[in-house]
């Protein structure tokens, strides 16, 4: 790892941005300026919030793409930093609060998070492929129920509210234009550190044991440590997701992390794709639209069947996704982008 | 007789007893306690304890109704998933879809044995039409049917929300399965020396007596007959089977029809006893999905003891520690998972 640190570091200023990739630049410059063009209302309920399930699509991505673990607990996991940030910061539902500063509050919420997702991993890496699915499902599931029944630190059915976005440097972040801008630098942060993550040696074992874990573990490699240690990341990532949506939503209750939303997640993470992080964001800025405009399609109501729909047209015609789709059709770009990407 | 056995006896045992009599005793020791808990008349230190006998016993009554239930639901997803090894997310709709024809029919009709067909057969036709159009296409890709059920059970809550809105529905029992039983169980003495005996709905106990009649017809079903020999041998090894001339289709066609209908079943009865809502759903999957994962996959003897156990936790924790009770039953699949991955009965993959 000290060796491609140094080598990145002597490489010219020419070499660098060729590394980068045009795409990048380009997407990078985009985002940066869409607030000028963009409103209100597209820049945190369309942008802002594509991007925290982005994130949150990410962590499955990097679990399922990279470990061959397909969760269902990633919201669970986000919703734990959430209600960490609710009960260790300020809340208005006059149960716990801690009232604790932000820059306190975000590492626990965020600690806590990776902790309780390395030990779903722990629990669920003692099976292989779609029992993942199963037992993260039951998690995510049994975690809903026990925090709409617990009052004691779940509140109950109502959950907490009046949970703020920090104020500091003179800036409310909860505000639409800083909170793009975080959302973006989260987005952004974790998309390049998952692409770096991938092609690190830890990346590589973790492909690898995907791939065939007998062989890796014949060749002396802790299989389970591994595995668990991709869970942590991905709980890292998730959990700083959790603390975004709490600040988005200003509140947090069972229904955050209702299995509707832990089959969202998954649902975003399948229609963009899972062989490369950006189909993630791409799976995020689809479905988090169709949620928000197919009440004109559909009526008021229906905007689940039409996702559903969507959903398993997808999954019948491409199993890579929207991903695997732009490769069908053209397979030009599709070879450029593999030399581009992991 | 002992002569008999000395060559049979498991060399893993020592001290004479071998593994299988010391699990025998160790049951006839729990049938024991269970049977003076349920018939003695407690003392007053057990009552402090356990708050109530009436409480008690009516947790464990409950809880094997409960049981009954669950493995009404748990067998169809358990049956589905062992021969096919696809895990049907949809089969939580398939309960509630039934439930809502169910008391459709039976309100309409005023029959509600009528109701109860009517939910078992549209379900099994909805489960074979689900085997053909889905399944069949994308044989060998558990994780693409897996991924499918799940867009199938959103479409599904979505429609059933449409149609039935969000309001909670009861069916309506007959009147020769209304009123109480009065059981052989004194929950306590009155001071004149009286007994008072504990009553139950009689609807639950028929609950509980149609799961065990299932129960034993489907054991009997898959180990008597030919078409469970062919379920049996499919679970085994499908290609083997298929090679060996049986037409491995119809065989899936079948354990989805009975299995979606046993959902179907289920949720008719289910929403006599309980009532039919938005939600459901999703709570008798995570249901069917831990008594699968505890009981061990593909196994209905697995099926049954792992409903026992969650039925039996889900309602001793609501009387006991009524917010922590999912909580219970979440321990139980953790400990399951650690000491046994493959769930109780389940083979060792």
């Amino acid at each position: 790892m000290s060796l491609t640190a140094a080598t990145d570091g002597a490489m010219p200023q020419q070499n660098w941005l060729d590394k980068l990739g045009a795409a990048h630049i380009l997407l990078a410059v985009a985002l940066l300026l869409y607030p000028l063009v963009a409103s209100d209302f597209f820049l945190t309920q369309i942008a802002g919030y594509s991007m925290i399930f982005g994130v949150l699509a990410l962590s499955l991505m990097l679990l399922a793409g990279y470990g061959g673990m397909l969760s269902l607990a990633q919201i669970t996991v986000a919703g734990i930093a959430a209600y960490a940030v609710a009960i260790l910061g300020n809340n208005t539902s006059n149960v716990l609060g801690f009232g604790w500063p932000w820059w306190i509050v975000v590492p626990f919420a965020v600690a806590a998070a990776a902790v309780s997702s390395a030990l779903i991993g722990w629990i669920s890496v003692r099976t292989e492929g779609i029992y993942t699915l199963m037992i993260t499902l039951a998690i995510a599931t049994a975690t809903f129920y026990f925090a709409q029944q617990n009052y004691a630190i779940f509140n109950g059915h109502s959950g907490y509210a009046g949970i703020h976005a920090p104020v500091f440097w003179g800036i409310d972040w909860r505000d639409p234009k800083p909170f793009y801008y975080l959302c973006l630098g989260l987005a952004a942060l974790s998309y390049a550190a998952v692409l770096y993550g991938s092609r690190s040696t830890f990346g590589m074992t973790l492909q690898a044991i995907r791939d065939n874990p007998r062989r890796m573990r014949a060749l002396g490699y802790h299989v389970t440590a591994h595995k668990v240690f991709a869970w942590f990341l991905a709980g890292i990532l998730a959990g700083l997701a959790g603390v975004l949506l709490v600040w988005f939503n200003g509140r947090v209750s069972p229904g955050t992390i209702g299995v509707d939303v832990a089959i969202d997640v998954l649902v975003i993470a399948v229609i963009g794709g899972l062989r490369h992080p950006i189909g993630s964001f791409l799976g995020a800025i689809v479905v988090i639209l169709m949620q928000t405009f197919a009440i004109d399609i559909v009526g008021a109501e229906r905007f689940n069947t039409l996702i559903g729909l969507v959903f398993l047209v997808i999954v019948f015609v491409s199993p890579d996704g929207i991903l695997g789709l732009w490769g069908r059709i053209k397979p030009h770009f599709a070879q450029e982008s593999l030399r581009a990407g992991p | 007789m002992s002569i008999l056995d000395q060559p049979s006896s498991s060399p893993l045992s020592g001290g004479g007893v071998t593994r299988r009599q010391a699990w025998a005793l160790v049951g006839l020791l729990a049938a024991a306690i269970v049977a003076w808990l349920v018939f003695a008349v407690w003392p007053d230190w057990l009552n402090a304890i356990l708050i109530s006998k009436k409480a008690f016993v009516s947790a464990i009554l409950n809880g094997l109704t409960l049981a009954g239930l669950y493995f009404l639901v748990a067998s169809g997803f358990t049956l589905i998933f062992g021969l096919m090894r696809n895990i049907n997310l949809a089969h939580g709709s398939l309960y509630l879809l039934g439930a809502y024809i169910g008391y459709e029919v039976t309100s309409r009709t005023g029959y509600w044995l009528l109701g109860v067909a009517a939910g078992f057969v549209a379900m099994a036709i909805v489960g074979v039409v689900m085997q053909v159009f889905v399944f069949r296409r994308l044989e060998g890709d558990d994780l693409r049917q897996t991924l499918v059920t799940i867009g199938i059970s959103i479409v599904a809550a979505d429609l059933m929300l449409a149609v039935w809105a969000g309001g909670t529905y009861q069916i309506a029992t007959p009147e020769w399965l209304d009123g109480a039983l009065t059981l052989p169980v004194i929950t306590a003495v009155r001071s004149n020396g009286a007994s008072v005996f504990l009553t139950y709905p009689l609807y639950r106990m028929v609950v509980l007596a149609a799961a065990i009649v299932i129960g034993v017809g489907l054991w009997l079903m898959l180990n008597k007959t030919r078409v469970g020999m062919m379920i049996r041998a499919g679970v085994d090894d499908r290609a083997m089977l298929s090679a060996s001339g049986v037409n491995v289709h119809a065989v899936f066609a079948i354990v989805f029809a009975v299995g979606a209908g046993l959902a179907g079943f289920a949720g008719v009865v289910g929403g006599s006893a309980l009532s039919v809502a938005p939600g459901e759903d999703v709570r008798y999957l995570l249901a069917s999905l831990v008594v699968v994962i505890v009981g061990g996959m593909g196994s209905i003897t697995g099926a049954a003891i792992g409903a026992l156990l969650i039925g039996l936790a889900e309602q001793i924790g609501l009387v006991y520690f009524p917010t922590y009770g999912i909580v219970l039953t979440f321990v139980i699949m953790v400990v399951t998972l650690a000491v046994r991955p493959q769930g109780i009965m389940g083979k060792a993959r």
